[in-house]
């Protein structure tokens, strides 16, 4: 009940912690899908470039979080952003990269190969085809995509603290420096909710994002 | 018109190159609805795609009214082309009306004209718009979104139309029901269709012409008939198969080999004495009965001994009505279950119009093959 009591004796901290939280993996969310889906639709177009790319945003993905916001401070500080919330954001933006830009590639070419021939065939150029057929079929994957995203960036944006982000990593940095087990708890059980809401939000919009000619397809195939 | 002139398309390059289509010459004429016709890999789809350049040209060339396909922008050439394939490939994402009018759409046809086309093409295709129209492709039969990628295919009366195995996908009843709806279609709108199939069966109740396509060359460009009667070789032989006598036989028509002015006919009132006479003496085997221009049925000798009613009351009725344009694959069916050589035809009216006789069939049949055994020899001397 400790964790309890110091959330409701510091209800506005936490409050505005978890705003910053959202703020920072939102931001950085926003401008990884801009980078990240464009990019997972061009490589479709040369499989060359696609193993490349997908093999760089591997590199980052599977670079420990704490050494990626390390090697962010002296790469920024020359342009006056070596610590706080830009090396963070940025961070989180590579982060992302390989779900967004995998999912979206992975989408677009898992486009049943005659529906590309018909609109082909059909006289539909590139970009038309993507348009109306390629993006609309991928987008429910695409958001699956932001969504692994979107929830392990609210994860890893807590380690932010360490290079004074802010956001709920403060709690849970700051309560290991007192060895105060509520406060850790509490900002490890306020990055949960938040995402667990974020998830639940993303798979609303999943479905929401469904071409409706898609989920009465699938309605018909389970009855 | 398509005209094909030393089309050679080869994939890959070096030791790997495939060579699919070697030096292939022909013609497709306006309103002809020519079969691409051959096993997998013959490269008959390779030829269908090199038209509407989803393929492209290693030599030769490939002309469609006039126009050389090579020089045509790719996007406008497929514009002005039908297209269906096997797989049918309607777009999940889009409601039946805008799968079918795709084509339109890209030309920028304005929205009053699109609806009225959807309608017309729905009907066209025996579908129902208002119940159509907005459904989405998954809602649909196996059959009916067959129906509809015809019917997309058709969208702006393109004069030109490529179809890879529009009906493969569907079941055989469905695919019959189909394919003679097409037909239907054909007779009234006249495209000039390539149209891919391994099926023989298609083929020759589709086609005005085939060609037939063998690692990657043509073999033969004929009319079905033609193919059937004389085919240019073992391979082709094969192909069209063991009981090519009897797919001919589907080809042909009553009207073809019927004897309008039958010598063993007898009037309703004729005793069976007489009738018995006029038979020994022509040793006829078949009477037919007529009374005012219609066939009663049939009398054998048999029936008629020591009877001396009229042949009227003697009569047997024919167990089916044949008429003139029933093909003659039918009749020798006929002619087996009920056991019969001969049997009477009827004009549009119910007119006695003449006879059919098994002999006939056969002689035309003999007809048709002689001179094929000295070509097949010739062609590969043992």
């Amino acid at each position: 009940m400790d964790v309890w009591n110091y959330m409701t004796n510091n209800a506005a901290r936490c409050f505005a912690l978890t705003l910053e939280h959202m703020w920072i993996v939102g931001i950085a969310c926003s401008i990884a899908i801009l980078i990240g889906v464009p990019i997972g639709v061009a490589i479709t177009r040369n499989k060359n470039l696609a193993n490349k790319v997908i093999g760089t945003a591997n590199i980052f993905m599977t670079t420990p979080s704490i050494a990626l916001f390390g090697i962010m401070m002296p790469l920024l500080s020359p342009f006056g952003h070596g610590l706080g919330e830009v090396p963070a954001i940025v961070a989180l933006v590579l982060y992302s990269q390989l779900p967004i830009i995998r999912n979206t590639y992975v989408a677009i070419k898992n486009v049943p190969p005659e529906l590309v021939d018909a609109g082909k065939g059909l006289g539909m150029s590139s970009w038309r085809r993507l348009r109306e057929i390629e993006i609309p079929l991928a987008i429910p994957v695409i958001i699956a995509g932001l969504r692994t995203a979107a929830v392990m960036s609210i994860g890893i944006a807590a380690i932010a603290a360490y290079i004074g982000a802010g956001g709920l990593g403060v709690l849970i940095q700051q309560g290991i420096g007192r060895s105060y087990t509520p406060m850790i708890l509490a900002g490890a059980i306020l990055v949960s909710v938040l995402a667990i809401f974020v998830d639940a939000f993303m798979a609303g919009l999943e479905y929401l994002v469904t071409p409706k000619g898609i989920k009465v397809g699938r309605r018909m195939r389970h009855g | 018109m398509i005209t094909y002139e030393d089309v050679t398309k080869i994939f890959g390059g070096g030791p790997d190159a495939v060579t699919a289509l070697k030096d292939v010459s022909f013609e497709i004429e306006k309103g002809n609805l020519v079969i691409f016709l051959g096993p997998s890999g013959c490269g008959k789809t390779t030829l269908l795609r090199l038209t509407n350049r989803l393929l492209t040209l290693t030599r030769g060339s490939i002309t469609v009214n006039g126009q050389d396909v090579m020089s045509a922008d790719p996007v406008k050439l497929r514009q002005s082309m039908g297209y269906a394939i096997q797989q049918i490939g309607l777009f999940p994402n889009k409601t039946i009306a805008d799968n079918i009018s795709t084509v339109p759409r890209l030309l920028g046809w304005d929205k009053k004209r699109i609806q009225e086309r959807v309608d017309e093409l729905l009907s066209m295709v025996q579908l129902e718009p208002s119940a159509f129209r907005d459904r989405f492709p998954a809602e649909l039969s196996g059959g009916q979104q067959q129906r509809i990628g015809v019917a997309r295919c058709l969208a702006a009366d393109p004069e030109i139309l490529l179809m890879d195995e529009p009906f493969g996908a569907i079941d055989p009843i469905n695919r019959e029901e189909i394919q003679n709806e097409f037909l239907r279609l054909q007779r009234k709108l006249k495209k000039t269709i390539a149209f891919v199939t391994h099926d023989i069966h298609e083929a020759i109740k589709m086609g005005d012409k085939i060609a037939i396509f063998q690692d990657g060359k043509l073999v033969q460009y004929d009319e079905p008939e033609t193919m059937l009667a004389q085919p240019k070789n073992h391979y082709i032989a094969d192909f069209v198969g063991a009981d090519r006598a009897l797919k001919v036989l589907g080809l042909i028509h009553v009207e073809e080999v019927m004897d309008r002015n039958p010598p063993n006919v007898v009037k309703h009132d004729t005793m069976a004495g007489d009738a018995l006479k006029f038979l020994e003496e022509k040793s006829f085997r078949h009477l037919v009965v007529l009374k005012r221009g219609k066939a009663l049925g049939y009398v054998h000798p048999r029936q008629l001994k020591h009877e001396s009613a009229s042949v009227a009351d003697l009569a047997v009725p024919y167990p089916v009505k044949v008429d003139a344009d029933m093909a003659l694959k039918d009749v020798m069916s006929f002619m087996l279950m009920h056991d019969m050589r001969v049997l009477a035809v009827m004009d549009g009216d119910g007119n006695f119009a003449g006879t059919v006789t098994y002999d006939q069939i056969q002689k035309r049949i003999l007809e048709i093959y002689s001179g094929e055994d000295e070509k097949a020899t010739e062609e590969n001397p043992k």
